[in-house]
C-alpha cells in the first residue's frame, strides 16, 4: 500500500538486533571451523551443546520479557534449584512425576509472583530484591538438603523421562521441548497481548497505564514467567543427570543475563528480540565448549566470554540509542 | 448545532482556593473552541473537570442535553472525552498501529491479536487525520516520527477510542512553525468528521488560526465567549483578552 521500502530493508530495520545476534553467532563458528576443524566436525561436541543449550532457553527466553518490560531477575538461578528440589522430592516420595513436573513449575510461578510482589507492590528496587532472593532462595534450599544431592534413577522408567529428555535419532528429546517453547514464546511476545502490553509498559509505563493497561499485573506476570522457566530449566537438568545437586543453577545466572543481552535486547526496556536471545544462547552454549574443543585451556574461558560479550555488545550499538 | 457538553455554573474548590468559579462552557459537534488564559486561570482544572479527574462542588454537567451525576473519568472516557496530553502519551519505540491500539488491541480468543486488521485500520486513521508521507506507515515506529505526527498518532488514537471531543493540551508548545501546521491539519480533518476539539493553547496566534470560538478564562472565571466571526484579527482577540482581564 504505502510500502516502498524494499523487502530486504524492511526485513533488517523490523529483525535488526536478531539479525546482528545471527552474524555474531556465524562469526563465532567459523572462527571456530578455522581454528578446530577437526573438532569442530565431531558430531559429539555439538551433541554436548545440545544438551546444554535448552536448559539455557528455558531461562534465557522469559528472561527477554522480563527485561523488555524493563525490570530484572537475579533469582532464577535459586528458583531453578527450588522447583528442581520440589520435584525430587516428590519422585523420590513416590508421586506420580507428571505430578511432580507440574508441582515443579507451580513452584516457580510462585516464586515468581512473590519476586514481582515485592518488586512492583513493596516497590523494591528489582536488582536488590532479586538479588536478596538469589541468596535467601539457595540458602532454604542448602538448609533443607543439608548441601546433599537427590538422585533420582527411578526416573529411567517413566514415561516422562523419555518424552522429555530421551532420545530420539542421536538427538536429545529436550532440542524439541526447547524449540516449541521458542516459538510459542515468540508469538507470545510478539502476536499476543501479554508480549505487546509487556513492550508498552516498558516504553512508556506512564503512557501505558493511562490507555488502561494494568501496569503491575503485567510485571508481576513477567516475574512469574521468569519462575516458570526456571523450573522448566532445573527440572529438565534433573532430569537429563538423575540428580538434584543443591547448587544447581548458580552457574547460569551470569551466563544466562548474558545471553539475553548478546542476544540484542537492550537493558532499557521496550524492546527485546526472541529470535536473537537464541542466538545469544548459541553463543554462550558454544563458548563455554569451544574453548576446550579447540585444545585451548579451560582457564581461557571466562576470558573469551567477556570479550565475546563485549563485541557483541558494541555491535549492538549500531542499532543506536534509545528512542525518546 | 447540537451541544455535545455543557458545563454549567461549575465551581470547584481546594481548600480556601476557588480554582474554578460558576464556569459555564459548552462545545458543539464538528466545532474547535479555542481556550486561553494566563497561567492560574483555571485551565488546568477545567479540563480535569472535563474529562472526569474532578467532579464539581457546584453546577452541572450536561451530556447530549442530560444531566450526569457522579460525573467521573470512566463517564467521561463513555461520554467520548479523550485528552491527548503534549507528552508522555506515546511510547516511542512501538510501531503507530500498537500505539494506536495500546490497551484495546482487537483480539482472537486466546489473546493473540489480529494484526492484519489492526494494521489496515491504523493505516486508515492515519489517513483520515491526514498523513501524508509515503514514508509513514502504520508499522513505522513513533520514534521516527516528528513532534506534530506525534500528536498526529495521539489524535488517531482518541478517534480510535470513538472520541466525540478531544482535549488537546498546548498542542503546539516547543514545535517549528512547519509542525503546527501539520497539528493544525489533523485538526482540521477531525473537524470535519464531525467531531469536536477543544484547543488549549499559550500562542494567542495558534489559538485564533485553528478555533471556530474562543473562551477566554481568568481567575477561574470564564470572562468572554467570542465567534471567530466577530473578530477579524488575533490582535483584537489579544486586545479583548487584555481588556477583560483588566476589568475583573
Amino acid at each position: 500500500m504505502y510500502k516502498e521500502k524494499t523487502f530486504l530493508g524492511n526485513l533488517f530495520h523490523k529483525n535488526g538486533r536478531a539479525i546482528g545476534s545471527m552474524g555474531y553467532f556465524t562469526i563465532l563458528m567459523l572462527v571456530f571451523l578455522i581454528g578446530a576443524p577437526e573438532a569442530w566436525m565431531r558430531p559429539n561436541l555439538h551433541q554436548s551443546v545440545f544438551v546444554m543449550l535448552p536448559t539455557l532457553i528455558f531461562l534465557v527466553i522469559p528472561l527477554v520479557f522480563l527485561v523488555a518490560s524493563g525490570e530484572i531477575d537475579l533469582s532464577f538461578a535459586s528458583t531453578y534449584a527450588v522447583a528442581a528440589y520440589i520435584f525430587a522430592i516428590m519422585v523420590k516420595a513416590g508421586i506420580d512425576p507428571t505430578l511432580a513436573i507440574l508441582a515443579g513449575i507451580l513452584t516457580g510461578a510462585v516464586i515468581g509472583a512473590i519476586v514481582g510482589a515485592l518488586i512492583v507492590i513493596f516497590r523494591l528496587s528489582s536488582l536488590v530484591a532479586s538479588l536478596g532472593m538469589l541468596f535467601l532462595l539457595r540458602g532454604i534450599i542448602l538448609l533443607l538438603t543439608e548441601s546433599r544431592s537427590i538422585t533420582i534413577m527411578e526416573i529411567d522408567t517413566h514415561w516422562t523421562y523419555s518424552v522429555l529428555v530421551g532420545n530420539f535419532y542421536g538427538f536429545p528429546m529436550q532440542i524439541f521441548w526447547a524449540a516449541i517453547f521458542v516459538i510459542y514464546c515468540y508469538y507470545l511476545f510478539s502476536k499476543h497481548v501479554f508480549g505487546i502490553h509487556i513492550h508498552h509498559v516498558g516504553d512508556n509505563s506512564v503512557s501505558a497505564e493511562q490507555m488502561g493497561i494494568n501496569v503491575k499485573a503485567v510485571k508481576i506476570k513477567a516475574f512469574m514467567f521468569v519462575g516458570i522457566g526456571a523450573a522448566i530449566g532445573g527440572i529438565f537438568t534433573t532430569l537429563i543427570t538423575y540428580t538434584f545437586f543443591p547448587t544447581q543453577g548458580f552457574g547460569y545466572l551470569l551466563l544466562a543475563l548474558a545471553a539475553v543481552f548478546v542476544g540484542g535486547t537492550p537493558y532499557w526496556g521496550g524492546l527485546g528480540t526472541i529470535v536473537g536471545a537464541v542466538f545469544g544462547v548459541g553463543i554462550i552454549a558454544y563458548m563455554e565448549i569451544g574453548i576446550i574443543a579447540i585444545g585451548w585451556s579451560g582457564t581461557w574461558r571466562q576470558f573469551f566470554n567477556g570479550l565475546i560479550i563485549l563485541l557483541a555488545l558494541l555491535g549492538h550499538r549500531l542499532h543506536g540509542e534509545r528512542v525518546r | 448545532m447540537e451541544k455535545i457538553i455543557e458545563l454549567k455554573n461549575v465551581t470547584k474548590r481546594f481548600g480556601g482556593i476557588t480554582a474554578l468559579n460558576k464556569a459555564s462552557l459548552h462545545v458543539e459537534q464538528g466545532e474547535v473552541v479555542g481556550l486561553i488564559g494566563d497561567n492560574g486561570a483555571g485551565k488546568s482544572t477545567l479540563i480535569k473537570t472535563l474529562v472526569g479527574v474532578y467532579g464539581p462542588d457546584e453546577g452541572e454537567i450536561i451530556i447530549n442535553g442530560k444531566k450526569v451525576i457522579n460525573w467521573n473519568a470512566l463517564k467521561a472516557r463513555e461520554s467520548g472525552i479523550e485528552t491527548v496530553f503534549q507528552d508522555r502519551a506515546l511510547c516511542p519505540q512501538q510501531s503507530i498501529v500498537w500505539n494506536i491500539f495500546m490497551g484495546k488491541e482487537l483480539k482472537y480468543p486466546f489473546g493473540f491479536v489480529r494484526e492484519k486488521e489492526q494494521i489496515n485500520e491504523a493505516n486508515r486513521l492515519i489517513r483520515e487525520i491526514g498523513f501524508t508521507s509515503k514514508l509513514i506507515d502504520a508499522e513505522s515506529p513513533v520514534g521516527n516520527l516528528s513532534g506534530g505526527e506525534r500528536q498526529g498518532v495521539a489524535i488517531a488514537r482518541a478517534i480510535y477510542n470513538n472520541a466525540e471531543l478531544i482535549i488537546l493540551d498546548e498542542p503546539t508548545n516547543a514545535l517549528s512553525l512547519n509542525e503546527t501546521q501539520k497539528v493544525f491539519d489533523f485538526v482540521r480533518n477531525v473537524k470535519k468528521s464531525n467531531r469536536s476539539v477543544l484547543f488549549i493553547g499559550h500562542n494567542i496566534y495558534h489559538v485564533y488560526d485553528i478555533s471556530d470560538r474562543f473562551v477566554i478564562l481568568d481567575r477561574g472565571e470564564v470572562v468572554h465567549q467570542i465567534d471567530k466571526k466577530d473578530i477579524a484579527t488575533p490582535e483584537e482577540l489579544m486586545k479583548i483578552m487584555k481588556q477583560t482581564v483588566e476589568v475583573n
